[in-house]
């Protein structure tokens, strides 16, 4: 009777602790919410649970004592967080009775209990039991992917080790290619084993009967001789169409993986980019998909031959003399060990290695775009100095990988040679026995000569194989990392937007810090909303959450009420138009980059968007007017102009939100009224989210929203807030009067 | 500017700062400058809103009560547990969770990418895991071999 009432609720429980709980509910008691714990007070690792009951606030940790607190009306539950490490605080009036502590792995639960907490002491317990939760961390579940937000993205599996093998996804299209190319391996190795045959005969038949007084057969010497220049041929033939063949495909191969990798990259959060360095990324586009391709096209190649040729020759060899062949074979399971026991040494050596290059390309993307800051600090020895460094360590490492491979082939051909004398002395042993003929003696050592080089070359492939290993590592890492921003399952579509936004208790944190938190505002079609704040308040972080740079950690954000997670990227984004604090405009012309987010676009529109953006008349005194290269080593651009053009770029698009992250912070004040008042025509009837420190630019805003350290200070328009004497007040005042005191002097501010 | 000023400490578990100028300061927060470099000088106690209130140059320097305090307060905020061995790692490519032995008990990190590892001077390491918690390896030679391996695979 009483399990029945519980077990719902129970459920909530992680399943190792319903039984320990269950023991402890009242009857009338029933589980509103719990999350797992995973710290002490005393800050050691111990597993534990923190519950929410109807009643009360239960704490079960390892060894600790266990706690419990009735709720009372002064009970009260304060969550915070500090360098990955959460808490909640439990206090009852003014006296702190006991702080939980967890990693932030459990943060989400933590919040669950938290809310529900404030919850049942609204409505005192009576509302039903609420959803089960998230299997992983005990938050709230989205009902559509039955995983709650959070966890989404730490569900991403690790990759297998066995990456050479996934190349095979780039390779399945060229399948008939590879096939045939195969065949012609197959055949012109075949052809390249006939010679050492024929010689066998041509000992026995022919030279050895005349050294013993038999005149020479020549029928049967041009039979033999043909059939060696047969085989070449055949051999030559077969070799080229395949190596041709194999080169093409590699080279195609190749270039899927690196678009591949490329799209893929695109498609990646900012968080992934956030983390990575440019250098690094490039690297592992540029040479080690190039080390791939190669490894593809030659030693891949070489690798099937030479194992073809093992095989044959070795089967060869045993259907002529299977003792003999034995010997042969002698030193092989050796060299078989040997590449074992180097192989993985190489591996690591070679992805540390190339680790290194990307510090190498790494020092290099961080300081030739920052050559004036170096330039200007007089620092360029110490940047040469720490190329010096990336390089020394490149090659001390290349020392120790040399050091290991240097005697690796040396090695191999020690083994070969005395496999040769073995099998020299084991066959003149045979031959004086009567048990073989000269001749065999001789196809055996021709044979062996091929059979050692190949051995030869297949541990020299070991090194090239460890390489490509490594590097197909690195192109997996990218290809497997899921974007922590996923495109949903089934998009919703808007048919037309209206421009209605809605953030509903929005939080977010980078990494372990948090930046915004509880973030409530409705912002209807149309509306013009001026975002103020210190720096580092947080406006640029909540419109990045906009524009779905980054996906919120709490709460939603709905477009028309729709939540944007349920939107395409594609589709949701056109519908924006943003201009940045720090505008970028890519290589190419003036005009490619207003017409960038609207490739189609005539020159009447682009000269359109750039009279309205105030740039027309800049762009028109540049040599080539909108056909000068801007960007990298192009037509260089002041801030202001650039941030012009960013603005045209933006009004292009003709969208029905509009935001303006400092979008005129860098022009000069009589600019920028001019671009104010460009902007007001085109701020009309689209929703305007925009960001400026000198609040004169958002005079016209319907609704200023004040942000103070990540939360919302105030909201108001302009007189409101100055009427509020607030936050916004006091910087108003600010600047006003270093406004007058600028006007003074007799300078703008 | 080792000011004159008093600490103590509320019910609710919170620093009370008491300056020279008799200003009381609820809620103050002590705060290293150097956390990794040099954690006992410029330690600054900031106040609820983020404003710097005391500076102090050397922790060693006060009187042994307030350092007490000082460091009790700091010490939840300093969770950086020391890695003792890595007993196991899913993987050698990233993300790779990693089972461990710390000082602080038996635990795991997520590895999100090799770029989470940071060079300390003096050869100490700092890897950040998924959630954004620090783990440091003090000594990578005082590591047993083959934890010592585990983690070189990964530099
Ligand atoms: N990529 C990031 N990783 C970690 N922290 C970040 C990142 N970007 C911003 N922050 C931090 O988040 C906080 C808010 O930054 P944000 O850029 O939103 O400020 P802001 O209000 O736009 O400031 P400003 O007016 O100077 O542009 C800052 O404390 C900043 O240090
Ligand atoms: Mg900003």
């Amino acid at each position: 009777m009483i399990e029945n009432l519980h077990a719902p609720s129970l459920n909530l429980l992680p399943p190792d602790w319903r039984a320990l709980i269950a023991a402890r509910l009242a009857p009338d008691e029933s589980v509103r919410a719990c999350c797992e714990t995973d710290l002490t007070p005393d800050l050691r690792y111990a597993t534990g649970v923190l519950v929410l009951t109807t009643q009360r606030l239960l704490h079960l940790a390892g060894a600790e004592p266990e706690h419990e607190w009735p709720i009372g009306a002064d009970l009260a539950l304060r969550q915070s967080d500090y360098a990955g490490v959460g808490l909640v605080e439990v206090t009852r009036g003014a006296t702190r009775l006991a702080v939980v502590r967890f990693s932030l792995a459990h943060s989400t639960g933590a919040t669950h209990v938290v809310a529900e907490f404030a919850r049942l002491r609204l409505d005192g317990g009576l509302a039903g039991v609420p959803p089960s939760p998230c299997p992983e961390c005990r938050g709230p579940v989205d009902p559509a992917s039955g995983v709650c937000a959070a966890c989404i993205r730490e569900l991403d599996a690790p990759p297998s080790t066995w990456t050479l093998f996934r190349l095979w996804r780039f390779a399945r299209p060229y399948r008939t290619q590879l096939f045939f190319g195969f065949l012609f391996t197959l055949g012109s190795t075949f052809a390249t084993l006939i010679p050492p045959y024929l010689t066998m005969p041509l000992m026995d038949k022919v030279l050895i009967p005349f050294q013993n007084g038999t005149p020479i057969d020549q029928s049967r010497l041009i039979l033999y001789l043909g059939g060696l220049l047969c085989a070449a041929l055949f051999a030559w033939v077969l070799g080229w169409a395949r190596t041709y063949l194999l080169a093409l495909v590699s080279e195609r191969i190749g270039a899927d993986l690196r678009t591949t990798t490329f799209n893929h990259l695109l498609g990646l959060s900012l968080e992934y980019f956030g983390g990575k360095r440019t250098g690094d990324l490039i690297s592992r586009l540029g040479s080690e998909s190039d080390r791939i391709c190669v490894f593809l096209s030659l030693h891949a190649l070489d690798f099937a031959t030479d194992v073809l040729v093992i095989l044959m020759t070795a089967a060869i060899l045993f259907s002529i003399d299977p003792w003999l062949a034995l010997t042969t074979l002698l030193p092989l399971p050796f060299i078989g060990w040997m590449i074992h026991a180097v192989r993985d040494r190489l591996r690591t050596g070679f992805e540390k290695l190339m680790r290194v290059w990307s510090e190498v390309a790494n020092v290099l993307s961080d300081t030739i775009p920052g050559i004036r800051v170096v330039k200007a600090f007089a620092q360029e020895e110490r940047e040469s100095k720490r190329f010096l460094v990336a390089n020394q360590y490149n090659l001390a490492l290349n020392d120790r990988l040399n050091k290991t491979w240097a005697l690796f082939a040396p090695t191999v051909s020690l083994l070969t040679e005395v496999g040769l004398l073995v099998v020299w002395g084991f066959g003149i042993f045979q031959i004086s026995q009567h048990e073989i003929t000269v001749g065999v003696l001789t196809a055996f050592l021709a044979y062996i000569g091929r059979f050692y080089a190949r051995l030869d070359s297949m541990s020299r492939i070991v090194s090239n194989t460890q390489k490509a290993a490594a590097a197909a590592k690195r192109i997996f890492d990218i290809l497997d990392h899921v974007s922590s921003v996923p495109e949903p399952r089934q998009p919703l579509t808007i048919p037309v937007v209206r421009g209605r936004i809605e953030l509903r208790e929005v939080g977010f944190r980078y990494g372990s810090r948090q930046v915004l938190r509880g973030i409530s505002l409705e912002i209807a079609p149309g509306e013009m909303i001026g975002l103020v704040g210190q720096s580092g308040s947080g406006k640029s972080t909540l419109v990045n959450l906009m524009c779905r740079f980054y996906d919120v950690a709490a709460g939603e954000i709905l477009l028309d009420g729709v939540d944007i997670r349920n939107l395409s990227l594609a589709s949701f984004r056109s519908h924006i138009g943003l201009v940045l604090q720090e505008p970028f405009l890519f290589f190419g012309t003036v005009a490619d980059n207003i017409a960038y987010g609207k490739p189609g676009a005539n020159r009447a529109e682009i000269v359109a968007a750039a009279r309205a953006a105030h740039a027309h008349d800049f762009i028109l005194r540049l040599p080539q007017g909108y056909d000068s290269l801007v960007g990298e080593r192009g037509q260089g651009l002041s801030g202001g102009e650039r941030q012009r053009v960013s603005i045209a770029r933006a009004l292009l698009i003709n969208p029905r939100i509009l935001i303006l992250d400092e979008a005129t912070s860098s022009v000069d004040t009589e600019t920028e009224k001019e671009i104010q008042r460009a902007l007001e025509n085109l701020v009309r009837g689209r929703t305007t989210i925009a960001v400026a420190h000198r609040l004169s630019t958002l005079r016209k805003a319907d609704r200023l929203v004040v942000l103070d350290r990540g939360r919302v200070a105030e909201i108001g328009s302009h007189t409101d807030l100055l009427a509020r004497e607030g936050i916004y007040a006091r910087l108003y005042q600010a600047q006003l009067r270093q406004h007058e005191e600028g006007e003074l002097a007799g300078v703008h501010p | 500017m080792n000011a004159q000023f008093t600490l103590e400490r509320s019910p609710r578990g919170r620093l009370i700062l008491t300056l020279a100028d008799g200003s009381c300061h609820h809620d103050v927060l002590p705060v290293r400058a150097f956390p990794l470099t040099a954690p006992d000088e410029f330690v600054a106690l900031v106040s609820a809103l983020g404003q710097e209130l005391v500076s102090i140059d050397r922790l060693d320097e006060l009187p042994a009560a307030t350092q007490q305090l000082l460091l009790e307060a700091l010490a939840p905020r300093e969770f950086v547990p020391r890695i003792l061995g890595i007993e196991k790692v899913s993987t050698f490519s990233t993300p790779s969770v990693w089972t461990l032995q710390t000082d602080r008990g038996p635990t795991q990190l997520t590895l999100k990418a090799e770029e989470d590892i940071r060079r300390l001077p003096g050869g100490r390491l700092l890897i950040t895991d998924n959630h954004g918690l620090q783990f440091m390896v003090e000594d990578q030679a005082a590591l047993d071999p083959r934890s010592r391996r585990t983690l070189e695979r990964f530099l």
